[in-house]
C-alpha cells in the first residue's frame, strides 16, 4: 500500500512537472532574424513584452551570409522553428504567394493598427503584396537604407584639406554627387596618414548572397537605372541596359578599381566594417543599421566619424534595406505571435526601439521634431528613406538576384566584358526567369 | 532413447509444429536465405540511392522549383538539357572544372610520387615525416578553405609575406585576382591531397619484392633503369587508382572552393558543383539543377569507366 502511494505521488509529481514545462513552452515565442546589432537591441526591447505578457522570447539569429539560405529553407519546408520572422523585403512576394506569411489585414483592422501610422516607403516595401496593394503580410519593423560613413577627423585636418583644395579646387567635405565621391576616394587612395597607408573607400563586392547587387545599385539608381520602362510590364530592354545604367555600372567598376583596399573583392557588411574600424579607409558604404554601433565605437566613434546619405547624380536614390516582421503561417502559436506584433506596433514601444538602436518606421518616432537631432545619422536616415528603391520583390526574386550577382561580379571584380554586355546578359537572364514564372 | 525412438519423437514434433513455420524452416534455400539477409541493405540502397537518382531524372524533365510549392509542375521534355548544353556559361564551368582537375592531378602525382620515393628510402625519422605529411589530408575541406582565406589575405596573410620575402611584389591578392584565383584553389587542393597520393604510392613501393632489384643489380642495371623497368610499372596501378579516386572527388569539388573563393572573382573559379548548388539552392531552379546534376553524373561515370578500362589494361 505504501509503495502504491509512493508510486502515485511520483506519477502525480511527474505529470505536474510535465504540465508546467509544456505550459511554459506554450508561452514561448521564437523570433527569427539576422545576427547583427539591431537584433541585440530587439532582445533588450522584448524583455518588456515578456514582463507585460508573461510570454517568453527565444531567438534564432543567423549571420547575414547564411540568413536567406537558412530561413528560406525553413519557410519552404514549412518548418515550425520560427513563430515570428523578420524577413528581407525581397521575400515578401514569395512568402505571400506561397502562403508562408499570415495575411495581417483582419488582425490590423481588429486591433486598430493603421498602416498610415508608418512611413509610406516602408509600408510599400516591407508589407504589401502585390506591391502597392492594401494586402499586408508584415508590419514595418526595421527601417534601413544604404548610407555612408567617413573619417570626419581626417576630413578636418588642415594639411589634408589644403592638399585636397589644391588638387580639386574645392573644400574637402562629404560628397554631394557620385563623381565627388570618386574624387575624394581617389584623393585618399594610397595616402599616408599618421604613418600608415590608407585607402579611399570600402564598397560592397560580395559574390555569394546579395552584396555586389546592393553596392552597385547604390551607383546605378542615381545614374538613372530602372528595372522596367513601364512599371509592372517587365519591359526591361532599354531600362536595365540603358545608357544611364551603363554609365552607373562603369562608375562602380572604376570606383572598385581605383579606390578600394587590396583584397576587397568579396566584401559585404562585416568586411567593410573591419576595413573602416581598422583605419584602412576614409569612407565606407554600409547599412544605417550599423551606424549606432559606429557612433559608439571606441576607435572610430564620437567626433571621428561623420555620416552622409548616398550621393545623387542624375537623381537622388538610396538602396533600401530593412525588414518587416511577419507571423509564420506554419507556427502553432500564431495567436501569441500576433500579440507580439500588436505590442510592437505601439508608439511607446517604437520610441524605445529607436532609443535602443533599432530603426523605427513609425511616424510617431520619425516625425517627432526632435528626431533629426536624436542621433548624428538620424537626419540622413530620414532623407534616405524619402527616396529609397528596392530590388525586385517577385516570388522568384532569388533567381533574379543570383543572375545580377553573377553578371555584376563578372564585370566589376573579374573585369569580364563591358558594362553594356553585362547588363545585356542580365536582361536575357531576367527575361528567361520571368518566362519560366509565366510573367512573360 | 534408441535411434528408432528418436526418429519417432522428431516425427511427432514435426507433426505438432504449425504448418507455415515448418514449411519455412524446411523450404528456405541458401539463395533465399542470402536474399533475406541482404534485403535490408538492398532496401536501404534503393531508398537512399536509387530512388533519389530516379526522382532526379524525373525532375530534370520538369519546370519544378522547390521554393514554389503552389506552382503547377509541368513536363517540359528536354528543355532543361537544351538550355544547359546551349549555354556558354555551362561550358565555361566545365572548362574551369577541367582546368582544376588537370592541374591538381598533375601536381599531386608529381609531388606525391617524389615524396613517396624519398620516404621509401627509410631514413631516420621517416615515420615521423609520414605522419607530418599526412596531417593536411585529415582536416575538413571547409576548414582548410576558411583558414587559407586568411593565409592568402594580401595585406596580413603569410602567403603574401613569404613571396615578398623573395621579391617585393607588393600585396598579392590570390583570391581577388582573375589570373591568380584559379591557382589559389589548385595550390590549396594540392597541399591538402598530395598526402593521399603519397600514401597509396608508398603502399605500391613497399609491395615491390627486393629480389627484383637484386636481380637487376646482378644484370648491372643503373638507377634509372631500375626505376623505369621495376619501380614505375609496379607502382603505376596504385598511382592510377589514386588518380581515379582524386579525379572523381575533384570533379565534384565543392566545399573547399566554396569557402575559399565562392566561385569568384566573377565566375573565374566557379567549378560545376558551385554552379549546381547555386542553381538548386540559391536560384531554386530545381528542374534545371537536376538536369545539370544528371549531366555531371553521366560525365563522371563515362570518364570513370574509360579510366577503369585503362587501369585494367595496365594491371594486365
Amino acid at each position: 500500500m505504501k509503495l502504491g502511494m509512493k508510486l502515485l505521488a511520483t506519477a502525480t509529481l511527474c505529470m505536474g512537472l510535465f504540465a508546467t514545462s509544456a505550459q511554459a513552452e506554450d508561452k514561448e515565442l521564437t523570433l527569427c532574424w539576422a545576427a547583427w546589432d539591431p537584433a541585440n537591441a530587439l532582445t533588450v526591447l522584448s524583455k518588456d513584452f515578456t514582463k507585460e505578457t508573461g510570454i517568453k522570447m527565444k531567438y534564432e539569429f543567423v549571420p547575414w551570409t547564411n540568413f536567406a539560405d537558412r530561413f528560406l529553407n525553413e519557410l519552404n519546408s514549412h518548418g515550425k522553428l520560427c513563430d515570428l520572422i523578420i524577413g528581407d523585403s525581397q521575400w515578401i512576394g514569395g512568402a505571400a504567394v506561397n502562403g508562408h506569411y499570415v495575411k495581417l489585414n483582419d488582425f490590423f483592422k481588429k486591433e486598430g493598427i493603421s498602416m498610415d501610422d508608418f512611413l509610406p516607403a516602408t509600408v510599400y516595401a516591407y508589407s504589401t503584396w502585390p506591391k502597392g496593394s492594401k494586402n499586408y503580410y508584415a508590419l514595418p519593423a526595421m527601417g534601413d537604407a544604404l548610407g555612408w560613413v567617413y573619417r570626419k577627423d581626417w576630413f578636418s585636418r588642415p594639411e589634408i584639406r589644403k592638399a585636397f583644395k589644391a588638387k580639386y579646387g574645392r573644400e574637402l567635405a562629404p560628397p554631394k554627387t557620385q563623381k565627388e565621391l570618386m574624387e575624394i576616394a581617389k584623393f585618399f587612395q594610397g595616402r599616408v596618414i599618421d604613418g600608415k597607408k590608407r585607402y579611399g573607400v570600402a564598397i560592397f563586392t560580395e559574390r555569394g548572397s546579395e552584396g555586389i547587387t546592393m553596392g552597385a545599385t547604390s551607383a546605378l539608381y542615381p545614374f538613372g537605372f530602372k528595372y522596367e520602362k513601364t512599371p509592372g510590364k517587365y519591359d526591361m530592354e532599354g531600362a536595365v541596359n540603358s545608357p544611364d545604367s551603363v554609365k552607373g555600372l562603369e562608375f562602380y567598376k572604376k570606383l572598385y578599381d581605383c579606390c578600394t583596399p587590396p583584397g576587397h573583392s568579396d566584401a559585404y557588411m562585416v568586411a567593410n566594417l573591419d576595413a573602416y574600424k581598422s583605419g584602412q579607409v576614409a569612407m565606407m558604404m554600409n547599412w544605417f543599421a550599423f551606424f549606432p554601433g559606429i557612433a559608439k565605437d571606441p576607435k572610430v566613434g564620437g567626433d571621428k566619424s561623420g555620416f552622409f546619405v548616398n550621393p545623387r547624380q542624375k537623381e537622388e536614390a538610396s538602396v533600401l534595406g530593412g525588414q518587416g516582421i511577419s507571423v509564420v503561417a506554419y507556427s502553432d502559436k500564431k495567436d501569441l505571435a500576433l500579440k507580439y506584433i500588436k505590442w510592437f506596433a505601439r508608439p511607446d514601444v517604437q520610441k524605445k526601439w529607436w532609443a535602443l538602436g533599432g530603426y523605427s518606421c513609425h511616424k510617431a518616432v520619425v516625425n517627432d521634431p526632435s528626431f533629426p537631432k536624436s542621433a548624428p545619422f538620424a537626419a540622413d536616415f530620414l532623407k534616405a528613406m524619402s527616396h529609397v528603391r528596392d530590388f525586385w520583390q517577385e516570388p522568384n526574386y532569388a533567381e533574379l538576384l543570383q543572375a545580377m550577382q553573377r553578371r555584376l561580379h563578372d564585370y566589376v571584380v573579374a573585369g569580364k566584358g563591358t558594362a553594356k554586355e553585362a547588363l545585356d546578359k542580365l536582361v536575357q537572364d531576367w527575361r528567361e526567369a520571368f518566362e519560366d514564372a509565366g510573367k512573360l | 532413447m534408441t535411434t528408432k525412438d528418436k526418429t519417432t519423437f522428431i516425427q511427432k514434433l514435426a507433426l505438432a509444429t504449425p504448418e507455415p513455420i515448418a514449411r519455412k524452416a524446411r523450404g528456405l534455400s541458401d539463395r533465399a536465405l542470402a536474399w533475406l539477409f541482404i534485403s535490408p541493405t538492398i532496401i536501404l540502397l534503393l531508398a537512399i540511392n536509387i530512388f533519389p537518382l530516379l526522382w532526379t531524372i524525373y525532375l530534370s524533365f520538369t519546370n519544378y522549383h522547390a521554393n514554389r510549392p503552389n506552382m503547377h509542375v509541368r513536363w517540359i521534355g528536354l528543355r532543361n538539357y537544351e538550355r544547359i548544353l546551349g549555354r556558354e556559361d555551362v561550358w565555361e564551368f566545365m572548362q574551369i572544372t577541367a582546368h582544376f582537375v588537370f592541374w591538381t592531378m598533375l601536381l599531386q602525382v608529381l609531388i606525391g610520387f617524389t615524396l613517396a620515393l624519398l620516404i621509401n628510402r627509410n631514413f631516420k625519422g621517416a615515420s615521423f615525416w609520414v605522419t607530418v605529411i599526412l596531417i593536411p589530408m585529415m582536416l575538413s575541406p571547409a576548414v582548410v578553405g576558411t583558414f587559407w582565406t586568411y593565409l592568402y589575405q594580401p595585406q596580413t596573410g603569410i602567403f603574401s609575406y613569404i613571396i615578398n620575402a623573395f621579391h617585393n611584389f607588393g600585396p598579392i591578392d590570390m583570391i581577388g585576382s582573375v589570373k591568380l584565383a584559379p591557382w589559389a584553389i589548385i595550390i590549396v587542393d594540392t597541399w591538402m591531397w598530395t598526402p593521399y597520393i603519397v600514401l597509396l604510392t608508398l603502399a605500391g613501393l613497399r609491395s615491390i619484392p627486393d629480389y627484383l632489384y637484386e636481380a637487376a643489380e646482378i644484370d648491372r642495371a643503373n638507377s634509372w633503369q631500375k626505376f623505369w623497368h621495376i619501380t614505375f610499372p609496379r607502382v603505376l596501378p596504385f598511382l592510377m587508382l589514386a588518380v581515379l579516386f582524386r579525379g572523381i572527388e575533384n570533379f565534384k569539388m565543392f566545399d573547399m572552393v566554396a569557402e575559399l573563393t565562392s566561385g569568384g572573382p566573377g565566375s573565374v573559379t566557379e567549378v560545376v558543383s558551385i554552379a549546381l548548388k547555386r542553381a538548386a539552392f540559391e536560384s531554386w531552379k530545381t528542374g534545371y539543377a537536376s538536369a545539370l546534376a544528371i549531366i555531371l553524373f553521366v560525365t563522371v561515370f563515362a570518364l570513370g569507366n574509360i579510366y577503369v578500362k585503362a587501369l585494367n589494361r595496365v594491371k594486365q
